[in-house]
């Protein structure tokens, strides 16, 4: 009873705590290290996402998970939905934050870098939490240039060159999608005349200007989700970019405008997609998981690695589309597609935190990330190492990880749509995948000269609760892949409450 | 050719020529200008919107142009400040090549 009393303001809360939590931050500037504030914030998070989950998925009751901002309903006003989809990538928003905040107190310790991190980290969970909610065309645009800028600044917080050159292109990237996802809107304003997301998706009819509309709005969303060929932003980005800011940009600021994706072309414009299109989206994913893979593979430094694993990591889920062109009545029942990728955004968005974080101690610990410089580093970083191999299990697909049970999904959906050429690439990708994690194990664990290099390298010690952040999310993209029934039972959920 | 027709076609026409300016130019201040001419496109389309309706000029892509503005007013800046802080580590640079 309580709980469907206080769901409606659910919505608001979760966009209005990190915002408070931003301006909290930033009225405290001299206060130094914040653990305790910022954990508390992050606390609330998890606990608004917890409530709304539980809210969506009382069996008896219909919540109607929609806040009308101020009262004016749609068209003129803007409008909060909130369905499984989204409630499920506002806890995983919610509990990555949570850690990383914890990480991040721990991280920056330079004062005047704390300072202007701490705001700019809380703006873009607002931004994130923004999109998630979003039930309005332009809102979404308003949200995406909270994360995008957010993001520029948090990446620029580095402060050496790279870290600034890679910001200004994010940047300049970043404001290219965001125009052509606005010049998309606008077609989609003139020809409908709404902006409100459910008043398009009934009123959408396949013309050329849906057409039109929808290739721009893609275009767009595909330079933000870093999908190959538009991909060539991401690396340097996400390497240069401090820990906890890479591991964000990496976990959820791709899946962000990858989520919008997802409801502009199942939810909203279906009418407006061809198999062709859905087909190419898979062709451009498996080519990002087989380039990404291999660049990977290839990279000098272990953070680069990381980032060119997240490329691959994107191509996975554009697999999604060409397997849900068969059966789009189905894409929503729990068990398809949908159900398979969105278990892939979490396994990935955990997995890769941890792998960010780790890597993150080994270069906070030896103050750079050659891989050839680090070899046989796993008996000074033992906990270090160890998160790696257990986040890339996850990443590879290993069972019993997150990301096995999203793979075989994945696997099923392929087999089961007779499109076999998709299972092949799935496959094939982990095995690239296992190359690169097996390329940096083998150099860790080489222990031939390891007494002598250890002597000359002269290591840092990493704090326990930095190296425990990283575990903590590793164990947990683990334990995912032991209990897959309840996030699959909400996606149905939200079926029903989203029609 | 109404005036509304003339205006979109002028909106998408800036669009494209800012999309070549920003793929074609190599300076980052050019880069910008060309931005912030597509977003201008975009607004001029917006506002060609408004006067789509049958009667009453539409109020909405106004308060749409406005925020619109508002953001690239806030991207540029952040660019800016961005090229500005490159530049100065160059030249700093250029003084102790030593460093």
């Amino acid at each position: 009873m309580t709980l469907q009393f206080i769901a409606p303001y659910l919505l608001p809360a979760i966009v209005t705590v990190p915002l408070l939590a931003a301006i909290c931050n930033f009225l405290m500037a001299s206060h130094h290290p914040r653990l305790a504030l910022n954990a508390l914030f992050g606390l609330a998070q998890v606990l608004l996402a917890g409530l709304l989950l539980i809210a969506l998925s009382l069996p008896d009751t219909v919540v109607e998970m929609r806040y009308i901002l101020a009262g004016w309903s749609a068209p003129l006003g803007i409008e909060l939905i909130a369905d499984g989809l989204a409630a499920i990538l506002l806890m995983t928003t919610a509990v990555l934050y949570l850690v990383l905040s914890v990480y991040s107190a721990l991280y920056f310790t330079d004062k005047n870098k704390g300072a202007r991190f701490w705001p700019l980290w809380w703006l873009l969970a607002t931004g994130l939490n923004g999109v998630f909610l979003a039930g309005d065309a332009f809102n979404i645009y308003v949200t995406l240039e909270i994360i995008g800028l957010a993001s520029v600044a948090l990446i620029a917080l580095s402060g050496d060159r790279a870290a600034l050159v890679a910001a200004l292109r994010y940047a300049l990237v970043g404001l290219l999608g965001s125009l052509c996802y606005l010049l998309g809107v606008a077609l989609l304003y003139r020809a409908y005349g709404t902006l409100d997301l459910a008043q398009l998706a009934s009123l959408a009819e396949a013309n050329p200007l849906t057409w039109a509309a929808l290739s721009l709005i893609s275009v767009g969303l595909l330079l933000k989700t870093a999908l190959l060929p538009l991909h060539f932003w991401l690396p340097p980005a996400h390497a240069s970019a401090p820990v906890p800011v890479s591991a964000v940009l990496s976990g959820l600021v791709v899946k962000a405008s990858f989520y919008l994706m997802v409801r502009f072309w199942l939810d909203i414009l279906p009418v407006a997609t061809t198999t062709l299109a859905l087909q190419l989206l898979g062709v451009l994913g498996t080519a990002a998981i087989f380039w990404g893979c291999i660049s990977a593979y290839r990279a000098h430094r272990l953070k680069v690695m990381v980032a060119y694993s997240t490329v691959a990591q994107v191509g996975y889920l554009f697999l999604l589309f060409p397997l849900s062109a068969t059966s789009i009545d189905a894409w929503k029942v729990s068990g398809g597609a949908l159900a398979a990728i969105v278990y892939f955004v979490v396994a990935h968005a955990l997995a890769k935190s941890a792998m960010f974080i780790a890597a993150g101690n080994i270069m906070f610990s030896y103050r750079h990330d050659d891989i050839d410089g680090l070899r046989g580093i796993v008996r000074e970083q033992p906990l270090d190492v160890f998160t790696f191999a257990i986040a890339g299990a996850s990443l590879i697909g290993l069972p019993p990880s997150a990301g096995f049970i999203a793979k075989w999904l994945l696997l099923g959906g392929a087999i089961s749509s007779g499109q076999w050429w998709w299972a092949a690439a799935i496959l094939f990708g982990g095995l690239l995948a296992a190359a690169y994690i097996f390329r940096f194990l083998n150099v860790v664990f080489d222990q031939s000269q390891a007494a002598e290099l250890s002597a000359q390298r002269h290591a840092r010690p990493v704090p326990l609760t930095m190296a425990l952040c990283g575990l903590a999310l590793a164990v947990m993209a683990i334990l995912m892949g032991f209990n897959a029934g309840w996030m699959l039972e909400l996606l149905s959920v939200s079926a029903a409450v989203s029609a | 050719m109404t005036q509304e027709l003339i205006y979109s076609v002028t909106g998408i026409a800036l669009f494209a020529i800012g999309l070549f300016g920003l793929i074609v130019a190599g300076h980052i201040v050019r880069k910008l200008v060309a931005i912030n001419m597509m977003g201008i496109g975009v607004f001029m389309l917006f506002l060609a919107t408004a006067l789509h309706g049958p009667d009453t000029v539409d109020p909405i892509p106004h308060a749409l142009v406005l925020t619109g503005i508002v953001v690239a007013v806030a991207g540029t800046c952040l660019c800016l400040w961005l090229a500005i802080s490159i530049s100065k580590l160059d030249n700093e640079k250029r003084k102790n090549p030593q460093q």
